[in-house]
């Protein structure tokens, strides 16, 4: 196992009245394997990426009974050696590459930062490195670019800079927070084929966040999906997508267009994510679930195994989609 | 499809949080008041104020008479003092305490005059140059960029050196010096509110452009001028001094702050009193002024709190 | 480049005329007529008057007389002192130079304290070393710096005796000026204890003429710091695994900067009038005091003149401030 998680906390706010943006995280990932992570904005899938990667500033806290990643624990190790793992073997790559990258310093600079930090490349050895990463992740007339202010860049030739500083040191573990939420459509499925190639090329451990299903559909081994800081499913793409346990996971596969050929209009899911004030006190879908019994509004439900997944609610869905108690 | 019978949660908390808003004049203090600077420095400024208005009555002398045989007597808790001198007396033996609080007067006076003088053209200024952009706008801003290109307190300088040395030309010069910032600043709120929506429909319901000026747009304006208006009263308070202190404010033997202090230099020997207390009393009113303006911007403005 | 800094230059160009507007309607607006004033007590006889008012083109009407002054403003004469008979361009060019040196010092003071002292704040938000050093932003930035002069003075020179109370060097030295410079001109000198000495007269006037500037410094550096603190491209610096330090130095320092270059640039205005007032406390032979002597000798077209000069460098100095955030925002100079 290259990443193991077990019950994660992160919270904001005052210690009297802390907010729970992730809780009771459990997450394992195996060497080389795609995972992704889905849920609506607000459910704590970017938080608990940067809480992995010690990016949480206080007054956020973190907590964790487990953070291993290939063997080192994490959560004890002190700061200066975790940046030694950070940006070389788990490497991470943002929503918005247009402003991920520093406007008073050339692509170059950026991307050769990242490799005298992380290895013993100098001088022309370095330039050539830095060379091959943007021919690698598909930039023309790279060397010219080497040269180039992140202001001259389009969007997706920014995020194909930005992977090119990720994969750097040859990452174990690569995190994708969204990557192609701000790019154009034609450029989304560029930017998501030269990930995977790379993952492939490098036998890279992929984590995926995102909204889109889609996505994750056609190129993720297991599927996580979180709900309000919880995870609510975990499942492999192809049991997650064909029958979906968890109501939530349900609702979200509705939404997609495709799932719901021959349907007048799109289902949808009635309200928002519970905020910092109006958390419920039993399961935390349940004002929004169309199954919730008595049980599911006064009682939180544990995540428990389930045919293969594992799934966070009291009445799980069966194989032709409606509440097992029913 | 949230009809009415299913509203989340978040809703009804919006609801209830809109029948429940605080009147505006109750969330600015709210929330300036939670600045605890700002509260002690509106504490500090209201015991100015009042020491200035009552100082007829409370100071213990009158801010000229000399007692010849009181000169330069230490503050009272320094050996040699006496509880008839709190802060000691001068060079001609007057009593320190006495003259601040009588100074108090002119510094407000100054402070209030010259910002008055120079808030309300600037924002008549500032106001036409946003309305008539093309080529009264430019004229405006191009004079007020030659104001600015001298430093505030040499412009003031320049403009005693023509009209001569005094407490209302002082004023004058001051109110004279401080005119770009209104000016700029009124123009520049004016022009981020023409864009909106709320000003094109008042033109279209048919408002004339004073209308316009002065009922739609100025209220909008406020928030930022009025910030402005009390750093503007703290530097008016600073710069009088200087001049003052340099000769050219105020005369002898008015007690303003500055002027004071201009005698002082041959005692920082043998009498440091006579330097320390009004320097120490317009670096706390000004200290005060500022902490109220800063306070007053969080409170007015939370769009700007962030970048503070 | 070239056209970026010609355009700016061009911008400016209305604004120095309308400065020199300015200061030739100064001499005008004096109430009454200028020869009597500025004559004040001295005897007048009726040819001097004559040759006084001829001297200063009074007797031709206002528009001949502006477009003369503005001819001769070009061929360098800025008037000529009533009191000493010297051309104020040539009074200004041998006293600048100490007010410079006054005034780079002070800056340098101001930099070396302000930039850290906002970095630190900054990256200690809402701890107690925050509070500290704004507080004490807050009192410099408030600082009627007449006065605290005055309480340096008493402090260091009188009480404990370890600095000079007034003037640029010793009485006992005599330094041939070379650049102007008194630190410079002291060391080519090479007599020994002269530069010693010279550093010993500048330190004081330099602090108190730099306490505003710091703490103006310090504030932008700080809000200017807290805004690229929370930047993306900070996250990344911090996802590639660099240390604070080089996160704060390198990656968020450089884009902080460039308000603060702005700042530093403005301020130029504000040491120019505390020039006036740290020369007058400290005796120091530059313009400002030079200034405010010759209002009191009523010496008009030197106050003319010197307005002029010091209004010139200041709107110099902002035009340099803009093509120097063109050469550190690449964004900027792209743009044009």
């Amino acid at each position: 196992m290259l990443l193991d998680i077990r019950n994660l906390n992160v919270s904001f706010g005052s210690t009297a009245q802390p907010f729970q943006a992730v809780s009771g995280l459990d997450l394992a990932i195996n060497r080389g394997e795609i995972v992704g992570i889905v849920g609506e904005s607000g459910s704590g899938k970017s938080v608990t990426m940067l809480a992995l990667m010690g990016l949480i500033d206080a007054p956020g806290r973190v907590t964790a009974d487990a953070l291993q990643f290939a063997g080192q624990d994490l959560l004890g190790m002190k700061a200066a050696q975790k940046r030694q793992i950070i940006g070389k073997d788990i490497a991470m790559i943002f929503q918005d590459a247009l402003t991920s990258l520093n406007p008073a310093y050339t692509v170059g600079y950026q991307l050769m930062e990242t490799l005298r930090l992380h290895t013993p490349l100098r001088g022309a050895a370095l330039k050539q490195r830095a060379l091959e990463l943007l021919e690698q992740v598909e930039i023309p007339d790279a060397k010219s670019r080497l040269n180039a202010y992140p202001h001259q860049l389009s969007g997706g030739m920014s995020q194909r800079v930005m992977i090119a500083m990720a994969i750097a040191c040859q990452p174990k573990l690569l995190i994708a927070d969204e990557p192609t939420t701000a790019l154009d459509v034609t450029v989304q499925a560029q930017i998501m084929e030269l990930l995977v190639n790379l993952q492939k090329q490098n036998d890279m451990a992929l984590i995926l966040i995102t909204h889109d299903l889609a996505v994750v559909a056609e190129v993720a081994q297991r599927v996580v999906v979180m709900y309000a800081g919880e995870v609510v499913e975990t499942s492999s793409t192809e049991l997650l997508f064909n029958t979906p346990r968890h109501p939530y996971t349900q609702a979200l596969l509705a939404s997609i267009p495709e799932h719901s050929k021959g349907a007048k209009r799109l289902s949808t899911l009635a309200g928002v994510v519970p905020g910092q004030y109006d958390r419920p006190s039993g399961c935390l879908l349940s004002p929004r679930c169309p199954y919730a019994t008595d049980t599911c509004r006064t009682q939180r439900p544990p995540q428990l195994p389930l045919s293969g997944t594992s799934v966070r609610c009291f009445t799980p869905l069966n194989d032709s989609g409606i509440p097992s108690h029913e | 499809m949230s009809t009415p019978s299913n509203l989340t949660a978040a809703d009804q908390a919006a609801n209830a949080a809109a029948l429940s808003y605080p009147s505006p004049l109750k969330e600015f203090w709210q929330s300036f008041s939670a600045n605890r600077g700002a509260l002690i420095a509106l504490i500090f400024f209201a015991a100015l104020v009042l020491a200035a208005i009552l100082a007829g009555v409370l100071a213990p002398h009158s801010p000229t008479e000399q007692y010849r045989e009181h000169l330069l007597t230490p503050p009272a808790w320094v050996q040699g003092g006496s509880l008839q001198f709190l802060l000691g007396t001068d060079e001609l033996g007057r009593d320190i305490l006495s003259r601040l609080m009588h100074g108090a007067r002119l510094s407000l006076m100054i402070g209030v005059v010259s910002v008055v003088l120079s808030m309300l053209p600037g924002i008549v200024l500032g106001l036409l140059a946003a309305f008539y952009p093309t080529w009264l706008g430019n004229g405006i801003m191009r004079a007020m960029d030659i104001m600015l290109a001298l430093p505030s307190l040499l412009l003031a300088v320049a403009v005693v050196a023509v009209l001569g040395p005094g407490l209302v030309n002082t004023m004058l010069a001051i109110a004279i010096v401080s005119l770009p910032s209104y000016v700029r600043l009124a123009r520049a709120s004016a022009m981020t509110e023409l864009n909106k929506d709320y000003v094109v429909a008042s033109q279209l319901a048919g408002a004339g452009k004073l209308r316009l000026m002065f009922n739609t747009v100025l209220p909008n304006c406020m928030a930022p001028l009025i910030v402005q208006g009390t750093l503007g009263f703290s530097s008016a308070i600073l710069d009088a001094a200087a001049l003052g202190f340099l000769g050219l404010g105020a005369q002898p033997p008015l007690p303003e702050w500055g002027t004071m202090l201009a005698s002082a230099r041959d005692y920082i020997d043998s009498a440091w009193w006579v330097v320390t207390m009004p320097g120490l009393t317009i670096l706390f009113t000004v200290i005060a002024l500022n902490l109220l303006g800063d306070g007053l911007r969080d409170a007015l403005d939370p769009k700007l709190k962030k970048l503070a | 480049m070239l056209s970026f800094i010609l355009r700016r230059i061009a911008v400016v160009i209305p604004t120095f005329l309308g400065v020199t507007l300015l200061a030739f309607a100064l001499i005008h607006m004096i109430p009454g007529d200028p020869v009597l004033v500025m004559m004040g007590e001295r005897q007048i006889d009726p040819e001097f008057y004559a040759s006084a008012l001829k001297r200063l083109g009074l007797d031709q009407p206002l528009y001949v007389q502006y477009w003369h002054y503005l001819l001769n403003l070009l061929h360098g004469d800025f008037g000529t002192s009533i009191v000493s008979n010297e051309p104020v361009i040539r009074e200004f060019l041998t006293l600048f130079p100490a007010t410079l040196e006054l005034s780079l010092c002070a800056m340098i003071f101001a930099c070396l304290l302000g930039l850290p002292a906002g970095m630190l704040a900054a990256t200690r938000r809402g701890t107690i070393v925050d509070h500290v050093t704004m507080g004490s932003a807050l009192t410099g930035y408030s600082m009627p710096i007449f006065w605290w002069g005055l309480i340096l003075i008493m402090l260091f020179s009188v009480s404990l005796g370890w600095t000079p109370v007034s003037g640029r060097i010793s009485l006992e030295y005599d330094i041939p000026p070379v650049t102007g410079f008194m630190l410079i001109d002291t060391l080519l000198s090479g007599e020994e204890g002269a530069f010693k000495s010279a550093a010993h007269h500048l330190i004081l006037p330099a602090i108190v003429l730099g306490t505003i500037p710091m703490a103006v410094i310090a504030r932008m550096t700080r809000s200017a710091m807290l805004e690229v603190l929370r930047e993306d491209y900070i996250r990344t610096a911090r996802a590639k695994g660099l240390s604070r330090g080089r996160i704060v130095i390198v990656h968020a320092l450089r884009n902080a900067l460039m308000p603060v270059v702005t700042v530093i640039g403005l301020q130029i205005g504000t040491l120019l009038a505390g020039a006036v007032l740290t020369e007058t406390i400290f005796s120091w032979p530059g313009i400002g005091k030079w200034l405010i002597d010759s209002i009191s000798r009523r010496d008009y077209p030197v106050v003319q003149g010197g307005i002029l000069l010091i209004a010139t460098m200041v709107i110099s100095v902002n035009l340099l401030v803009d093509i120097l955030y063109g050469v550190i925002n690449p964004r900027i100079r792209h743009a044009r």
